[in-house]
């Protein structure tokens, strides 16, 4: 008997001197750093969570996701989001094939929500063919789901025929009213050369969004005067474009009779029934075959009007671009435009088809930026571009500038991706959960420490204090998390933590049975706790255990939210380990040498004729003496 | 008020762990009404099916907060950009409506935000918005079924380790009870299954075995040594077990439960709609299933199969004649009544004196009596340890 007591004197103390010294040092370092406060979740704090997942790529192989790849889009898309100004926005990988982005309340959050969204490959293409159509917006045309959709683009499919209208129409409709714009005599040109027909469509941009048009010309200083330099490529190209109205008439000509080479009959028929003005025809986010031909859509319209296209098997890689750069035109007039440099082997391929290009007429003289199954610009080429830079001009607006360059320098992810959940949480709602999640907690806390006491009386009071320095310890821990390794407090989380009063709760619970059972085999108390002990803390080890797997594998299997929920779970389970061996058990024992508990006070919890104990009186009479001589002798 | 007073006697036995209730003989009872409730959610599951929230269909929600926001205000501003589903608008506390559109245009998420900004006078900042791909919910269920079976495999390895495989099988059932009763009561309540849902669903899984671990360990320890004697079935031990931690059981539910259902209160009374209460209702509705099946169907089931085994329908054998012959020999001695429990005491106490244990109340004795035997067994290991 002498034994289980011996083991547990001088114990206790110290394991309460060393979980306040736990707790005092946790507590300093929080208001050393500063960290006083859980760093909130999105949800609770206000601001936008982006979900992307990565798809396998076209052939349904998942080779692709890995982490090596995972890891550059995580950088890549860090870059995207940061390049808008977004302050403390959190990317990373979660999972094998998911990207989160967490962009707190602030400035550039929309911006950076739809830059996030663009997020695929990019592909430079040649424009094999190109063909405007009226935008009809959605809302304007409820009725055209894709069952019905072939009718809309009748009017424009019958390509052969009614192209040769449309087809001109469009190579001017687009032109036109920008001519209209800024340079009447560019407009003026278009007809009769190719370089012409370049200036004007650069000018076409220049009106507006202009993103499917735009023009590339040399990145030099030299090349300043574009005048010059268009006929310096036009020459090759002048023999063949003699006739400005064959211009327009190649395409028909072409469609019905020799194919533009590439353009096969079922790329026609797409192409045929393709109507751009439904958004669910236009390709976005479609996973292309870079080797393919690629019948799509602008991605956005354009005063009006967008664009359909067959494009060529994909020329340059948009991992062969090393930057893109919005700018001012050096020494000329005109608005902002888009610098461009390519790699080493990106030189070599704009060479090649930048020199191929510049002999074709409109619209065979462009190429296409295709970004995630649509095309985002299409410029004409007016001259071979040796030098691996160039710049996109047209006249585009300082935001459009750089939405270009950004799209250009950071579309080129090695994954395409999807977006799996967008949330926007707006700071209000989001203090409003964390409020309600809070007053769940407090009342939650409340009502089990009014059972506790009613229950358990004197040791309702040891299991509410125990509780409450394991809520302790989860604040604080959940403080420095937020520095240490990023946790953030989301609303899950806080669920987490109010579930785990119960399992935290239990633990004291097994105790106390135990204790009361050995009360009730007629031990007094010290005896009885010692005694309890190693029976409970076995229990309490086995269920913990059983508990923390469960949240581990949530934790290792979990996407997004459910991590948060996951993690607090494990933590807690944890701390009440931590708590039960370092605070609850020797406060017991400390507690079981005073006399409200040992000579089981009615309020103690503990009163052994309350709880049926054996021989009630006699017993203690008897045994009594025993016990408390017992831990003098130790 | 004889039904008052008879819950307090119960509540009495309770507190001073005098209750003895036969969970283990009379678990034909729990088993059928365990199949009644399973069956109904089964039927509810595979008939009525699940409501699946957007999030398993794509689509998005956008909650807008403005005093006096009315759901035909919402109706109206919505109106134009609804697809071919119709959106569902629900009116969410006291000055918020959440509007749910099936649409899957990427594209008109933000138009609409700014639309409904519009035509509701309501700053965008006030609108909270989420967008749902379509396979979103099948991404996270999958990945959810994908931890259920690892739990699972992990946890029978552990407890087949830490106990025995029987308990493994045992406590496994009980956490597919308590799964299936969760899921057939979302089905057939209606309750809206969303990745909140989900989470709370996984919850249970711990704190199912977790309840359920609890109940074993003292099992374990009731039925040591077992087959050394022939007082007792392996089925009454382990009954024995069962009704020793049955105040620990009830406690710990009513612990668990009071937080879970102060949050349920707080998450679908006062905020509404989220994920609080999704959480919230599922951890409720799976917490008491757990209680229930760590009590009336783990154990039960555990010592059905563990009397199986050739050791102990020989314990029972010897059990029973053991009893017959105790019964003559009281029958002879002209004591009627008591038969088994006399018989039961008698046997088990040889050092206490006979006179108490016959004056004792008839609930009280075996209980008594068994903890004290076991005790003794457990005395040496517990001085060696120290």
């Amino acid at each position: 008997m002498a034994a289980p007591k011996s083991s547990t004197r001088g114990h206790p103390g110290r394991a309460l001197v060393f979980i306040t010294v736990v707790i005092a040092a946790l507590y300093g370092i929080m208001f050393a750093t500063g960290e006083t406060t859980p760093r909130l979740g999105i949800d609770l704090a206000g601001g936008t969570s982006v979900t992307l997942e990565a798809k396998p790529d076209a052939g349904g192989s998942r080779d692709a996701i890995n982490p090596g790849n995972m890891n550059t889009a995580v950088q890549i898309i860090r870059d995207r989001v940061n390049a808008f100004g977004v302050s403390e926005a959190e990317v990373q990988t979660q999972g094998e094939n998911h990207i989160v982005i967490n962009i707190p309340k602030g400035t550039g959050e929309k911006e950076a929500v739809e830059q996030v969204g663009k997020t695929a490959k990019l592909y430079f293409r040649p424009v094999l063919k190109a063909e405007s159509q009226p935008y009809v917006p959605p809302a304007a045309a409820p009725s055209t789901p894709p069952a019905t959709s072939p009718p809309p683009p009748a009017p424009s499919s019958p390509a052969p025929t009614s192209a040769a209208p449309s087809n001109p129409a469009q190579g001017q409709a687009t032109t036109t009213p920008p001519a209209a714009t800024t340079s009447a005599s560019a407009t003026g040109s278009t007809k009769p050369s190719t370089s012409a027909t370049a200036k004007s469509t650069s000018s076409s941009s220049a009106s507006s969004s202009a993103k499917p048009q735009g023009r590339v010309i040399p990145n030099l200083p030299e090349a300043t005067p574009p005048p010059a330099t268009p006929p310096a490529a036009n020459p090759p190209a002048a023999p063949a474009t003699t006739p400005p109205p064959i211009d327009m008439t190649t395409s028909p000509t072409q469609t019905d009779g020799t194919p533009v080479p590439g353009v096969t009959p079922t790329d026609e028929e797409k192409f045929a029934k393709l109507n751009c003005s439904d958004p669910a025809q236009r390709g976005i986010g479609n996973t292309t075959d870079p080797k393919a031909n690629l019948v799509t859509c602008d991605s956005e319209p354009t005063e009006g009007q967008i664009q359909k296209y067959i494009l060529g098997p994909a020329v340059i890689d948009g991992t062969d671009l090393d930057s893109s750069q919005a700018q001012l035109p050096q020494g000329r007039a005109g608005g902002w435009e888009v610098a461009l440099k390519f790699d080493g082997s990106g030189t070599a391929k704009f060479k090649k088809i930048t020199g191929a290009l510049a002999t074709g007429q409109y619209p065979t003289n462009r190429f296409a930026v295709e970004l995630d199954g649509a095309v985002v610009v299409a410029p004409t080429v007016s001259q071979e571009l040796p030098t691996g830079e160039a710049v996109i001009t047209g006249d585009f607006s300082r935001k459009e500038a750089q939405a270009l360059s950004n799209v250009l320098k950071y579309g080129a992810l090695p994954l395409t991706f999807t977006q799996s959940e967008v949330s926007t949480v707006s700071a209000a709602l989001g203090s409003d959960q964390l409020r309600g999640g809070l007053i769940a907690g407090a009342i939650g806390l409340f009502l089990v420490a009014l059972y506790s006491i009613m229950y358990y009386r004197g040791l309702g009071i040891v299991s509410l204090v125990s509780l409450l320095v394991s809520a302790l310890l989860t604040y604080a821990i959940m403080c420095l998390l937020g520095r240490g390794i990023g946790f953030a407090l989301n609303l899950p989380a806080v669920c987490g933590a109010i579930a785990a009063i119960g399992i935290t709760a239990d633990s004291f619970i097994v105790y106390f049975e135990r204790i009361r059972d050995e009360v009730r085999e007629g031990k007094s108390l010290q005896p009885a706790v010692a005694r309890a002990w190693p029976r409970a803390r076995r229990t309490i080890l086995v269920s913990d255990f059983v508990s923390f797997l469960a949240a581990a594998v949530l934790y290792w299997v979990s996407v997004g939210k459910v991590k948060g929920f996951a993690f607090t779970l494990g933590l807690t389970t944890l701390l009440d380990i931590v708590v039960v061996f370092l605070f609850t058990k020797p406060l017991m024992v400390i507690l079981a040498r005073k006399k409200f508990f040992a000579s089981g006070h009615p309020w103690s919890g503990l009163d052994p004729a309350r709880l049926g104990a054996k021989r009630p009186l006699a017993y203690r009479a008897t045994r009594r003496p025993r016990p408390t001589v017992e831990p003098k002798e130790a | 008020m004889s039904r008052l007073s008879g819950l307090r006697s119960v509540g009495h036995k309770l507190y001073t762990g005098e209750i003895e209730y036969d969970f283990v003989g009379k678990k034909k009872r729990w088993y059928a009404l365990s199949a009644v409730i399973l069956l109904l959610a089964l039927g509810g599951w595979l008939g009525r099916g699940l409501q699946q929230g957007i999030e398993f269909e794509g689509g998005a929600v956008y909650t807008v907060k403005k005093d006096g926001v009315t759901v035909s205000q919402a109706r109206d501003a919505i109106d134009e950009f609804r697809g071919d589903h119709e959106p569902i608008i629900q009116k969410v506390g006291k000055d918020e409506v959440r509007i749910q559109i099936g649409s899957k245009e990427t594209e008109n998420f933000n138009q609409i935000r700014t639309a409904l900004s519009e035509k509701l006078a309501v700053p965008v900042d006030n609108i909270d918005s989420e967008l749902v791909g379509p396979s979103w919910g099948k991404e996270i269920s999958e990945k959810a079924l994908q931890g259920l079976l690892i739990f699972m495999v992990l946890v029978v390895i552990y407890l087949s380790i830490a106990f025995e495989w029987r308990m493994a099988m045992a406590a496994l059932v009980a956490l597919i009870h308590d799964i299936v009763i969760t899921v057939g009561v979302y089905a057939l309540v209606g309750f809206e299954v969303t990745p909140g849902t989900v989470i709370g669903l996984l919850t249970i899984l711990g704190y199912s075995l977790y309840d359920t671990v609890v109940v074993f360990d003292t099992v374990k320890e009731t039925t040591r040594g077992i087959a050394k004697q022939n007082k007792m079935t392996f089925s009454e031990a382990a009954n024995r077990g069962l009704n020793q931690t049955l105040v620990r059981s009830i406690n710990t539910s009513v612990v668990a439960l009071l937080p879970v259902g102060a949050l349920l209160f707080v998450g679908g009374g006062l905020l509404g709609a989220g994920m609080l209460k999704d959480i919230a209702l599922s951890l409720f509705v799976g917490l008491a299933a757990g209680a229930f099946s760590s009590i009336f169907i783990a154990t039960p089931m555990f010592a059905d199969l563990k009397e199986r085994t050739p050791e102990m329908r020989q314990l029972a054998k010897r059990v029973a004649q053991h009893r017959a012959a105790q019964a003559k020999a009281s029958a002879k001695a002209g004591d009627a009544g008591e038969v088994v429990a006399d018989g039961d005491d008698d046997a088990a106490d040889g050092d206490d004196e006979p006179a108490e244990a016959g004056s004792a109340s008839r609930v009280g004795a075996p209980r008594r009596q068994q903890p004290s035997r076991s005790r003794s067994r457990n005395r040496p290991s517990g001085k060696r340890k120290h």
